[in-house]
């Protein structure tokens, strides 16, 4: 009998810990580094004893909050319940005074107001305070996402590189009762590649589009005759300059609104080279008002060496090239002041532009002044377009400096993009060949195919 | 040397940043670069203050036309320079409460904030609300029918500026459901999503090959006439 005791005692000590891990915890899940990112990704496995795993309708993914995390969420729960407990006090109190007759601006209830919402606030603050231990408990995961039956993989995502996170997976049923659960045995951090492969394709795009404008440049310089569509925005810059100079007034350039780190910036003032140059030959007056230091400096550095090349130094003025103010208004109020009283002949707009565009543009208009506007803001050029004479519109834009300059080397970039041009169309008849074959057909490789091109090729 | 040094620090930035893009571990050189442009960008505001008082003093001193308006910019820009730089009106913070300058320059009621909230605030609305009708008066020459692709233009505009009504929606809601698609509010939404679209992302496509080209052209030293020309 005394045997017999001690072996149950034996086996259900021993068996126990086995049943208890089973029922704790019966997802096996594991968490593991993803290749080729930027560190802030993580990989999750997870495997289901199979005789269970056939009532499964639902998994729910959730990761550790971090301790700023939890932090914060101990923070809101202190903010929410001083707040809800001083406008329960206030509440109470204002109604307590209505049944009684008070008003509500007795001195004595405003005070007893004041006095019971610092004592509330201070005890729903303390009461958080004592229970800080059980909602750092609650909050230790984050719920994440829900993932079908069939899936046993997921990738987390915008996780930060510094931390070490742990998952755990929640199995349920239809009803949605917890089946099972699993937590990963270990944190782990997601650690940075030498290589973002989400970006693969990018930089295979972004190589070929810079050989091929490299090629085509070196091919213009060994004498490849290239040949340019007119484009009629840019052939209207003399004609502006002109007529400013006919009729004795002055020209108006506007580099937009951006800095010098915007590339349509920088384009602008390639523009305003030729315009500035221009102008020195006809002797004409270029004013430049901007609204940022450093374009300022870099517009008087360009219409300085323009004047130069049209050996016309002593005509250069710098203090026809000013700033006027970064603030976006200001500087549209400076221009229309500046425009309705000196009526310039010409203005060109080239930059960078957002809602001042078409104030400017309907300014110029009303005083006759001839228009060429050139932005890359798709939607600030329906406004150029309404109210200037010549629109140089995206790419365009970009080609000025190549074909106002007509260097042989600035023409081949151009046929360069060419090549980006047809890299663009064949994706673009490929998708959508694929999409419509998965569309008629059904086909799952084709829809795959194409959530391939879509979020692997194109990102 | 004037034009080889600001091109060879262009591709040194431009280089680095590419390369930030595409390997995370450089990433840190990238911020490195863009803060060196903040830095830069920050100093040049002392330029471009003292620039603005330059031009305006002298036009005042001259008594150019417009001097006036210049007076006005002068006295605004020094006084909010003054307000806000010397913190006038503002408490001390309460965590440095012994220290006279510890609270923000915006604290409200401060006369900056106060500068801030009733003069430029309505200053920028004013000039903002003025666009409504320079809208009007854009809209209503560029939708002359002057010829097939102006009445096109005007045809597309009317059906889109009725589908964001409720005039709209009145008008062709007897329309059964079997024609749905021709219900005003609807073409609206096929129009925005299909025409528009197409036309919008062509031009997207031109626009980014364009930055490509010229960023390129930039990098390698091809085009150098944002810095005034090719010779050195």
């Amino acid at each position: 009998m005394r045997k017999l005791i001690l072996i149950t005692i034996a086996l259900v000590i021993f068996t126990l810990p086995a049943f208890g891990q089973e029922e704790e915890l019966p997802i096996v899940v594991t968490a593991s580094d993803h290749n080729w990112d930027g560190g802030d990704k993580i990989d999750l496995k997870w495997e289901l004893p199979q005789d269970i795993g056939e009532n499964v309708a639902t998994f729910k993914i959730y990761r550790s909050n971090t301790t700023d995390e939890i932090n914060a969420i101990i923070k809101d729960k202190k903010s929410k319940a001083v707040k809800d407990a001083k406008e329960a006090v206030t509440k109470r109190l204002i109604e307590n005074a209505e049944k009684e007759g008070v008003s509500k601006d007795d001195k004595g209830l405003l005070q007893r107001i004041r006095d019971e919402r610092k004592s509330v606030a201070d005890n729903a603050s303390q009461d958080i305070t004592d229970r800080e231990g059980d909602i750092r408990a609650e909050s230790e995961f984050k719920f994440l996402t829900v993932a079908g039956k069939n899936e046993t993989t997921f990738t987390v995502e915008k996780l930060e590189g510094d931390i070490a996170y742990s998952f755990k997976i929640l199995a349920l049923d239809k009803d949605g009762n917890i089946l099972l659960s699993g937590i990963t045995d270990k944190s782990i951090s997601p650690v940075a590649q030498s290589f973002d492969g989400s970006r693969f394709f990018l930089g295979i795009i972004t190589l070929i589009l810079c050989f091929s404008v490299v090629w085509f440049i070196q091919m213009a310089r060994r004498g490849k005759p290239l040949k340019v569509r007119k484009i009629a925005g840019l052939e209207a810059v003399d004609e502006a300059v002109g007529r400013a100079t006919e009729m004795g007034r002055s020209i108006l350039f506007v580099p937009g609104i951006q800095d010098m780190n915007e590339i349509q910036t920088i384009a602008g003032l390639t523009v305003l080279s030729r315009v500035a140059r221009t102008a020195a030959n006809y002797d004409a007056t270029l004013e430049v008002p901007t609204s940022r230091s450093l374009v300022m400096s870099a517009a008087r550095e360009t219409v300085q060496a323009s004047y130069l090349s049209a050996g016309r130094p002593d005509a250069f003025n710098q203090d026809l090239i000013y700033y006027v103010t970064d603030e976006q208004f200001g500087y549209v109020a400076h221009l229309s002041g500046r425009m309705v009283r000196e009526k310039p002949a010409a203005c060109f707009y080239m930059g960078a532009f957002f809602a001042e565009s078409l104030i400017l543009a309907e300014t110029g208009n009303s005083i006759g002044a001839i228009q060429v506007a050139g932005t890359a803001m798709p939607a600030q050029l329906p406004f150029f377009v309404a109210a200037c004479d010549y629109t140089l519109i995206g790419e365009e834009f970009f080609a000025a400096s190549a074909y106002l300059s007509g260097e042989p080397e600035q023409l081949g970039s151009l046929k360069g993009q060419d090549v980006g041009k047809v890299i663009v169309g064949v994706v673009m008849i490929i998708g959508i060949t694929v999409a419509t074959i998965g569309a008629i057909t059904g086909s799952e490789a084709m829809m795959n195919m194409l959530q391939f091109i879509k979020s692997t090729v194109l990102g | 040397m004037k034009r080889t040094v600001p091109l060879l620090i262009t591709a040194f930035g431009g280089f680095v940043l590419i390369i930030a893009y595409f390997i995370p571990a450089t990433q840190g050189w990238g911020e490195t670069v863009a803060i060196w442009f903040d830095v830069l960008a920050s100093i040049a505001f002392i330029l471009g203050g003292a620039n603005l008082l330059k031009i305006h003093l002298k036009k005042m001193s001259d008594r150019q036309s417009g001097w006036g308006f210049s007076a006005v910019t002068v006295s605004a820009f020094l006084i909010t320079l003054t307000v806000g730089l010397a913190k006038v009106g503002v408490h001390p913070s309460l965590n440095f409460p012994d220290y006279t300058w510890s609270g923000s320059y915006r604290e409200m009621g401060s006369p900056f904030w106060w500068l801030y909230e009733y003069a430029f605030k309505p200053l920028t609305a004013t000039m903002f609300a003025m666009l409504a009708f320079y809208v009007a008066s854009a809209a209503f020459r560029a939708f002359r029918a002057k010829n097939i692709e102006a009445i096109l233009l005007l045809g597309t505009a009317f059906i889109i500026l009725l589908g964001r009504t409720f005039a709209g929606v009145f008008l062709t809601s007897w329309l059964p459901d079997s024609l749905s698609g021709l219900r005003i509010e609807n073409l609206t939404v096929t129009i925005m999503q299909v025409f528009n679209t197409a036309g919008n992302r062509a031009i997207m496509i031109g626009i980014a090959l364009g930055i490509a080209s010229t960023s390129l052209k930039v990098l390698l030293g091809v085009d150098r006439s944002y810095l005034g020309g090719g010779e050195d």
